[in-house]
Formats: C-alpha cells, structure tokens, sequence
C-alpha cells in the first residue's frame, strides 16, 4: 500500500503542473494550455487507477484548466475586450504558479541550511522539540472524558435541588487554570476539579480547560498509560494570559460571547 | 576583570546555558562589564573557536549566541546521539517558508499560495512550536494570523528573521524559458 508514498510526490495541483511544465520544457509564462490539460488529466487518472485518495483541489484544477483551454479556443472577438475578457486566460494560474515556485524555492533554501539536531548540535536540542519529556503521553479524548466521569461521580448526591444563581464564565475558569499554573506549575486533572461545587461548575471548568488546549496555551498529558492526567501550561503563563485577552478582546467586540453559562 | 578571564567566564556561561544567550543576559550576569567589552569577547572566542578547527563553534542564533557544534561533526554527535534522522517533509517546508516569509498570514492565505489544504501542517507545526499564533486577522470570521517563534530560529541557524535567505522576485523565477503569452498562436495551435 504505497498511496502515502505516491501521493508526496505532488505536494498538490499546482505542484504537479510545475513537475509538467518542467517535463514538457515549456514556459510558465506560455503554457501550452492543450498539452497541459492532457497530461494533467493523465495524471489525476493514473493517480485514480493506483487508488489514491484525489485531494478535492486535484479536481478542482482540473475544471480550472479545462475551462482555460475552452477560452482559449474561442476567438478574441472585437468590442468584447472589457478588463476581464482582455487579458490572456492564463494569466492568473502564471501568476499562481509563479508564486508558488517561489515559495518552493525558499522552501529548497531554508532546507540548505544547518538545521538544528541535523546538521549541527547545540546542549539541549531537546529545546527546540516542544514535546513533553520522554515517557509521557499525549492524552485522548476518552482518557478525559472518563477522567471528568470520575470526577463527577464524586459530587456530593445528596443536594439535587440546589439553586445557585452564581454566573461562572468559562473565561473566568480560563484565568482561573491558568492562576492555578503559575502557582504549581503543574497540577493533576482531578486536582483542578477539588473545590468545585455543582455539576455545572464541572463542565465550564472542562470547556475552559478544552478551550485552553484548543488555543494550544496549555497541555494535557499521561505519566504513564491509565496514570493520573496533568496539565501544564505549553507556552509562558503570561504568553498564555495574553493569549487569553486577545480571544476574549474579540469575543467582547464581536458580542459572541456565548460561553457564559448560568443556573 | 582581565580579557582572558572574561573569555573564559563567557565560554563557560555559553556552555551550560541550554538556549541561546541573549547579550542582555550575558551583560546582566557580568553585571558591570561593559557590553561593548562583551561583544568584543564573543567575536574573538567566534574567530578563535573557527580557526582553530573546534568541536563547538560560537553561532548567533534567534537573537542570542550559542555554542554548537560543526556540520562536519554531524555524523559523529548523530552517533552518539542515536535516533532518528530529524527529516523534514516538503509540505512541512514550503507552510513553514510561506510562514516565514509572509508572516503574520492565516491558514487561508497559505493554502491560496500552496493550492491545498494546510490544517495537518500547521497544527503539526504548532505543536512543534515552529510556529505560533499572534493576532486575528480583522475579516469575517477572524480567522488566527501566524507567524515563527524563536525556535523557528534555533531550528534554521538564523540570527533573526532579517536574515531569512532573500525571497526571489516573481521576475527572477525562472522556470524553463519564460516566453511572452501569446494567446493567438496557442489557439491557432489547438483549433
């Protein structure tokens, strides 16, 4: 099963035309439209035949080039020349692709240099591979769910009936965890669950903690399978704060702060 | 403080720091040395490191200084170091570069450039740090604008992001004889 491989080859449309436009020895700035189209469609055939999952944007070149060549063929009709028709049908894929070469260039270039942890070594490289120490583990979404079960369970069942009229914002448990981080640095899932009083008070401080995953300010991992889940900020706490006001900064002026929650 | 000494306090400082010194650091730390003095000290440990041919090399990266080692050496530390080879995949390369150059940008504007879907890379690349969020672009949807972090840096040797390799002009790109569009003989060609 090589279709990972074979689907690298073509990092996507405008990188297999490239490969094409290289192939046939053609410029970019004049592509023989009709050649072009042939192969690529040849292409995208030959990927379908090999049963490679044909990114969408595959096809939508395909239509892209198709309909170039049908403007091509039509005559430039005198009077019709407005700004849109005027101008040479490929104008806009050159440009593209000429835009993309570049970028693959400098991608070619960056790749040249002394990479860290390749080509050259300093103390620490470890420094530059974000990545929890070894033998932790990334967390799934049912190591948290069935962590936030636990913690459910252990609410009091007595007071069903309880009427609190306290508004918890997710953005407060937001600041909350992070307050939380700077003091300790690093704290147990069930730990920042430990005051907490209502069911619901449990669910926006989940949201608030998915919220700071999901902004990347913080990480959730596993010492060890079925261990106890910790969370650590993944940047500075103050990075994190700032992190914070900036999505809180445009939910206040959007008016779409539909994170408030009451009961 | 004698010159020599001071070398060798600089050396060792750079030694066991486990990222790049910042000259801020270094002058904080050697509180009273003066920072021209510092600098001075850190150009000669750099010539001398070089021409003597050494196992560690004094490079400027992501606004500080810091001591690594030669590419000749590479296979040797990999050696030791064991594990795998830290390849970079093309995908991985060209988001990042159209980051690095473009930044801040959003995850729309790269995929305009790279014609695909980008949401993998720039969460892998997220995670890896090379890249980060740092404001909402002011159109529908507020999409995230991203840009490089100091790691980016580490990573890619450079002294900071003046001096990213000179992005070519569209002019200069050269594919394979850039003739001028002729739509009238392309058609004619066809027909």
């Amino acid at each position: 099963m090589s279709t990972k491989v074979q689907l690298d080859i073509f990092e996507g449309p405008l990188d297999l035309l490239l490969h094409l436009i290289k192939k046939n020895e053609v410029g970019v700035a004049d592509i023989p439209i009709a050649t072009i189209t042939e192969q690529y469609l040849a292409a995208l055939e030959l990927m379908e035949s090999l049963n490679l999952d044909l990114a969408g944007e595959f096809l939508v070149m395909a239509a892209t080039l198709i309909h170039i060549k049908s403007r091509m063929l039509l005559p430039a009709e005198e009077g019709e020349i407005d700004a849109d028709e005027g101008v040479d049908p490929r104008e806009e894929l050159v440009r593209r692709l000429l835009e993309y070469q570049r970028f693959k260039d400098a991608a070619a270039e960056l790749e040249q240099r002394e990479l860290l942890t390749r080509d050259v070594f300093a103390r620490a490289p470890a420094a530059t591979e974000e990545a929890p120490a070894p033998g932790f583990r990334e967390v799934s979404v049912l190591d948290l769910l069935s962590a936030l079960k636990r913690v459910i369970e252990r609410l009091p069942k007595e007071n069903v009936h309880e009427v609190i009229m306290d508004k918890i914002t997710v953005r407060e448990k937001m600041t909350l965890i992070l307050d939380i981080l700077r003091n300790r640095g690093k704290v147990l899932f069930e730990a920042l669950f430990g005051e907490v009083k209502s069911r619901m008070e449990i669910v926006v401080s989940f949201l608030a903690m998915l919220e700071l995953v999901k902004m990347r300010a913080i990480r959730i991992f596993q010492e060890e399978l079925n261990g106890a889940i910790a969370i650590e900020a993944a940047v500075g706490i103050d990075r994190a704060a700032e992190m914070v006001a900036l999505r809180d900064a445009e939910e206040g002026e959007n008016g779409t702060s539909g994170t408030q929650i009451d009961h | 403080m004698e010159q020599a000494e001071l070398k060798s306090i600089i050396e060792s400082l750079l030694f066991v720091a486990d990222g790049p010194m910042t000259l801020q650091r270094l002058a904080e730390i050697l509180d009273g040395v003066d920072r021209e003095e510092i600098v001075a000290v850190l150009a000669e440990l750099q010539a001398e490191l070089e021409a003597g041919g050494r196992g560690v090399r004094l490079a400027e990266v992501a606004g500080g200084y810091q001591l690594r080692t030669p590419k000749a050496n590479a296979d040797w530390v990999k050696k030791l170091l064991g594990g795998r080879p830290a390849r970079m995949g093309r995908a991985t390369l060209e988001t990042l570069a159209i980051i690095a150059y473009r930044q801040p940008v959003t995850r729309a504007e790269v995929e305009a450039i790279r014609g695909v879907d980008v949401d993998g890379v720039i969460n892998a690349l997220l995670e890896r740090n090379l890249i980060r969020t740092v404001a909402r672009k002011d159109v529908p949807g507020r999409p995230f604008l991203y840009g490089t972090t100091p790691e980016f840096l580490q990573l890619f040797n450079l002294k900071d992001l003046s001096h990213l390799p000179t992005l070519k002009e569209m002019e200069e790109v050269v594919l394979p004889d850039a003739a001028p569009a002729e739509a009238a003989v392309e058609s004619a060609e066809e027909s």
